[in-house]
């Protein structure tokens, strides 16, 4: 049982669809790849599609938190799309809200994120918190 | 009229029941697979079935990572002229020793988040642990249509 989830590379974004009932081992597998290949490449970006995912458990709720914090040390951004809407209800309801996790709809928007992340940022600020925004990174 | 009430509230109907050992990883993503197409023949919702698997993977895992291994029962029912399905995992392992902290979110023995009991728990309309240090745990759920 060695099979890995590919990983596709797209100028400077790394691309990972997931399409299998992923068991726990080849979660920690995506996780290792994935890093080595941001760290071989120098991806500035990460795209995860999970929309064939039927369940996020937490133990893969972890995972994705991880790929996002280990991919942020090595200076690329993971946005993680297409998340099915009874998944998030499940989700939060089991108690993982997947702070510090970046999300988009669906893959065009996750593209437009990590080609322009300054332009949605400033979209989130504008939407009513700008002194949080410029805050959280001091208090931190 | 009380009497009939009564009557009708006994009335529970095992449609059908199946036990599936879990020992391995591997065992759970058959335990979800097997829960998703018990749970969306009785026809619970799409929401209601991601629940119900999300809480099935995260006892099953705690069976396999804490318990040594054991078993998953799965029933459809109908009771109350509702059906559903009802889930009890067995296990001969360790046992928990505070039941109460380790419902707690966060707590945790192992390098989890410490999520899976509690989580399980908000996850499904029935939750009943029982667990002897030494013996075992047996942890049944259900979710309702």
């Amino acid at each position: 049982m060695m099979d890995r989830i590919p990983i596709l590379r797209m100028g400077q974004f790394l691309l990972v669809t997931i399409q299998v009932d992923m068991h726990d081992r080849l979660a920690l597998a995506l996780q290792d790849d994935l890093t080595t290949k941001i760290s071989e490449t120098g991806a500035t970006g990460v795209l995860i599609d999970i929309s064939s995912l039927e369940i996020v458990d937490s133990f893969i709720g972890r995972m994705v938190a991880n790929i996002s914090a280990m991919s942020k040390i090595l200076d690329a951004q993971t946005v993680i799309v297409g998340m099915q809407p009874a998944v998030a209800i499940t989700l939060v309801e089991l108690g993982l809200s997947l702070p510090g996790v970046r999300t988009a709809l669906d893959v065009e928007r996750g593209m437009a994120l990590l080609q322009n992340p300054r332009v949605n940022m400033t979209s989130y600020a504008q939407a009513g918190d700008e002194e949080n925004f410029d805050d959280s990174d001091n208090q931190n | 009229m009380p009497r009939l009430a009564t009557k009708k509230i006994l009335t529970t109907v095992i449609i059908k029941t199946e036990t599936l050992p879990v020992m391995a990883e591997h065992d759970v993503v058959k335990a979800r697979q097997m829960v998703r197409q018990w749970a969306s023949e009785i026809g619970l919702s799409l929401v209601d079935q991601t629940k119900i698997i999300t809480a099935a993977s995260e006892l099953a895992r705690n069976m396999v990572i804490y318990g040594g291994g054991g078993t998953m029962e799965i029933q459809s029912l109908e009771q109350y002229g509702r059906r559903g399905v009802k889930l009890v995992f067995e296990d001969k392992g360790p046992g928990i020793a505070d039941i109460t902290q380790a419902l707690k979110d966060g707590f945790t023995t192992g390098s989890g988040m410490g999520l899976g009991l509690g989580g399980a728990k908000r996850l499904s309309n029935e939750f009943e642990i029982e667990s002897t240090p030494g013996q075992g745990t047996r942890i049944m759920i259900a979710r309702w249509k």
